[in-house]
């Protein structure tokens, strides 16, 4: 590429960049290629590889990393600063380099910016952004056949935030992963963000001996390693639950409680948002006038949508690692029918042995379909557990099986993307066999319901008698 | 089997040996004795509490070599353990399982670490990581052809007193310089009564991919052939065989 002289010196070549970047975009998005931010964001990296560096320069950066809750984390930072004016948001979830490059050309005269990251990507994007804040949500395992082992990402992001002394770090004190990667750093704002996945933490991230819990009969509300002494750090966020329905009260220590009520479902999208209201907070947004914006988030890049499919209407969520399972089986929580679909592609991860890691008791009781190229997998899996099931690798000839009315679908990434493009198209006529059948009819009668919400979180008297817990 | 009549599985350390989800093998084990009328309990044995030595069978499984070196000290302080592992009951060891059962695992750094010396073998870093299906033929009676996945940093070659597991059709085993998969403890003549130990590189978990195999255990367990268990138990069992198989 010999476009630019290397004589004429960098801001032509930076001008040029973006200038070609955002046409590329534009003839991808003509051809009906997707957005064109990735592509955009390609050719002009190609074209000068420190664009990313210039496009940040002077805006007020938060970038969002973790293993799960990153696209609708920085949906939610997104519409708490939107106040304060344009936003560049990587808000499609391309969550590379020139996913972020795409997405601040798209954007050029704002001042802020929020990018999602993808946690094995963070130090390129970090080195060149050099955010105000950068947010934690968690890390678990995914897809272990393409990432190695979740404690060596743990070790890469330690390594990277030691090169950003001055970025805030907003990080959960629930995740031992989290606090082993972030303690470091000199500017940490702790958030009680909940880790309902504890299997890649019962040994400790630093020295490899066996993490102690306190519970409150759900959940850890407290955690620490007495070999090394890692442990829990006091957070200065979390939040309870309030009477109204979707509603719940973030709290910080030295400010006025704020009360959101959500409009995304589970516990899980209560933590995000309380660290959505931090972030906002460290980059000098009031969160009480930040809440409302927050709550009119309601669906994110498809998740959690509803849609109509002939007399079913169906809620889908996207989980793409057990952690995720577990989390949206409790956005879930309900006596509904539940279809799940899972596939094994490379973006999905080529290994579903975690699927015997599924907290798949919660499932007792509905009506469920499984389907995907992977549902005799899962099918399988469900019949050890005792749970009858339908299946059958197309979800749609899955989704006939189950009753009318509402139902909840949890698949992973392809699985995912295949579903909601398969319930937009035309309705089928319902293909009979094919499927494994179904021995054991499901019972009818509905389960006497879900779990029961967590007691109220107490004061921690764990370690150190200072944190809130999830509730 | 145990006095009041149930049959006792043991997890060694689910809490240090979980990443690769293999404690699915002792759920496969209990609902296949369940289902056919035999009490079962599977007894997790985490690193805070003393091992029971007079389970009938153990599992094993992988996790990261952290976590490995850690098993392998824990597993090498409890001798009765050990005399149980060798001497009285079925033994299925899976990934870092396999490597701490054999003799020696050497770190990327070149340092050796002690395995419990139950199965003739060492392990080494392989040159990349080996990741991917695998099909395999069992040595042991009955067994047939087994699928899983591989995903595991170290290579294992084995000595004179380990026999394979199995023979790759396709994708990788133990070493890229071998068609051999996984490792037995005892002539395969003998194996199909007995305590012993089977070990495989093979996630899945494998016996949930792999009925013949968790009934080959359990008869060795269980000292007689169980009666076949009814088809309609595991429905998509002949979808999922076909899927890694066909």
């Amino acid at each position: 590429m010999n476009v630019v002289g290397t004589g004429r010196g960098p801001t032509i070549r930076f001008r040029v960049a973006v200038t070609a970047g955002r046409l590329a975009a534009e003839v991808s998005r003509r051809l009906g290629c997707g957005g064109g931010s990735v592509i955009g964001g390609r050719v002009a990296h190609r074209l000068c590889p420190d664009v990313l560096t210039r496009l940040a320069a002077g805006r007020t950066s938060v970038l969002v990393t973790g293993t799960n809750g990153k696209t609708t984390t920085s949906h939610l930072v997104a519409a708490a600063l939107r106040d304060r004016g344009p936003v560049a948001h990587n808000a499609s979830g391309s969550n590379m380099l020139d996913g972020a490059v795409g997405a601040l050309m798209a954007t050029p005269r704002s001042r802020l910016c929020v990018l999602e990251v993808d946690e094995l990507h963070l130090g390129p994007v970090l080195d060149a952004v050099r955010p105000a804040v950068l947010v934690l949500l968690n890390l678990s395992r995914d897809q272990l056949d393409r990432v190695s082992e979740v404690r060596q990402t743990a070790r890469t992001v330690e390594s990277v935030l030691a090169r950003h002394p001055d970025t805030v770090v907003v990080a959960n004190a629930d995740d031992p992963l989290v606090v082993s990667a972030a303690g470091s750093s000199p500017h940490v704002v702790w958030v009680a963000a909940g880790a309902g996945w504890e299997a890649d933490t019962r040994t400790c991230p630093t020295c490899g001996h066996q993490v102690s819990r306190r519970t409150n009969g759900l959940r850890a509300v407290s955690w620490w390693c007495d070999h090394c002494g890692l442990h829990r750090p006091c957070p200065a966020w979390w939040w309870t639950p309030a009477d109204e329905p979707g509603g719940f009260v973030v709290h910080h220590r030295d400010v006025a409680a704020v009360t959101v009520v959500s409009g995304l479902p589970g516990r899980v999208n209560r933590s995000n948002t309380t660290i959505a209201l931090a972030a906002a907070d460290a980059v000098g947004t009031d969160p009480a006038s930040a809440a409302p914006h927050v709550a009119r988030v309601r669906s994110v890049a498809g998740r959690y949508d509803r849609v109509a499919w002939e007399d079913r209407l169906v809620r889908s969520v996207l989980v793409k690692n057990p952690a995720g399972w577990g989390e949206a089986l409790d956005v879930l929580a309900g006596a509904r029918p539940v279809l799940l679909v899972v596939n094994a592609r490379e973006a999905d991860g080529r290994d579903v042995s975690w699927l015997w890691d599924l907290p798949v008791d919660v499932l007792r009781g509905r009506v469920v379909a499984v389907a995907g190229e992977r549902a005799a997998d899962l099918g399988v899996r469900l019949s050890y557990a005792g749970i009858p099931h339908h299946s059958h690798p197309d979800p749609l000839v899955a989704l006939a099986a189950l009753p009318a009315g509402e139902v909840d679908a949890v698949a992973n990434y392809t699985a995912f993307r295949d579903l909601r493009r398969s319930l937009a198209g035309p309705a089928r006529p319902r293909r009979p066999g094919g499927g494994t059948g179904h021995p054991r009819p499901a019972p009818e009668v509905p389960p006497p319901g879900p779990p029961g919400p967590a007691e109220p979180a107490g004061p921690d008297s764990g370690r150190r008698r200072c944190a809130p817990t999830v509730p | 089997m145990r006095a009041h009549g149930s049959v006792a599985i043991a997890v060694l350390l689910p809490d240090v040996l979980g990443t690769y989800s293999d404690a699915g093998n002792a759920v496969v084990l209990a609902q296949r004795l369940r289902w056919r009328g035999v009490a079962a309990e599977i007894v997790d044995v985490t690193a805070g509490t003393v091992p029971p030595t007079g389970c009938d069978l153990y599992v094993i499984g992988g996790g990261e070599d952290t976590a490995e070196y850690v098993a392998a000290d824990w597993l090498a302080r409890h001798d009765g353990l050990r005399t149980a592992l060798a001497e009285r009951a079925v033994s299925l060891a899976v990934c870092a399982g396999l490597q701490i059962f054999g003799r020696v695992m050497t770190d990327r750094a070149g340092v050796e670490h002690a395995g419990l010396g139950l199965l003739d073998l060492v392990s080494s870093p392989g040159a990349r990581r080996t990741v991917g299906e695998s099909v395999s033929v069992s040595t042991l009676p009955g067994v047939g052809r087994v699928t899983g996945f591989h995903n595991h940093g170290g290579v294992t070659l084995l000595g004179p007193d380990a026999l394979p597991f199995a023979h790759t059709e396709r994708g990788p085993g133990n070493h890229p310089g071998t068609r051999v998969e996984g490792a037995v403890s005892r002539p395969t003549a003998d194996a199909a009564t007995g305590p012993g130990i089977v070990a495989t590189y093979l996630h899945g978990p494998v016996l949930a991919r792999n009925p013949a195999l968790a009934d080959h255990l359990l008869a060795r367990a269980l000292g007689a052939p169980l009666p076949p268990l009814d088809p309609d138990r595991l429905p998509d069992m002949a979808a999922l065989r076909a899927t890694y198989l066909g």
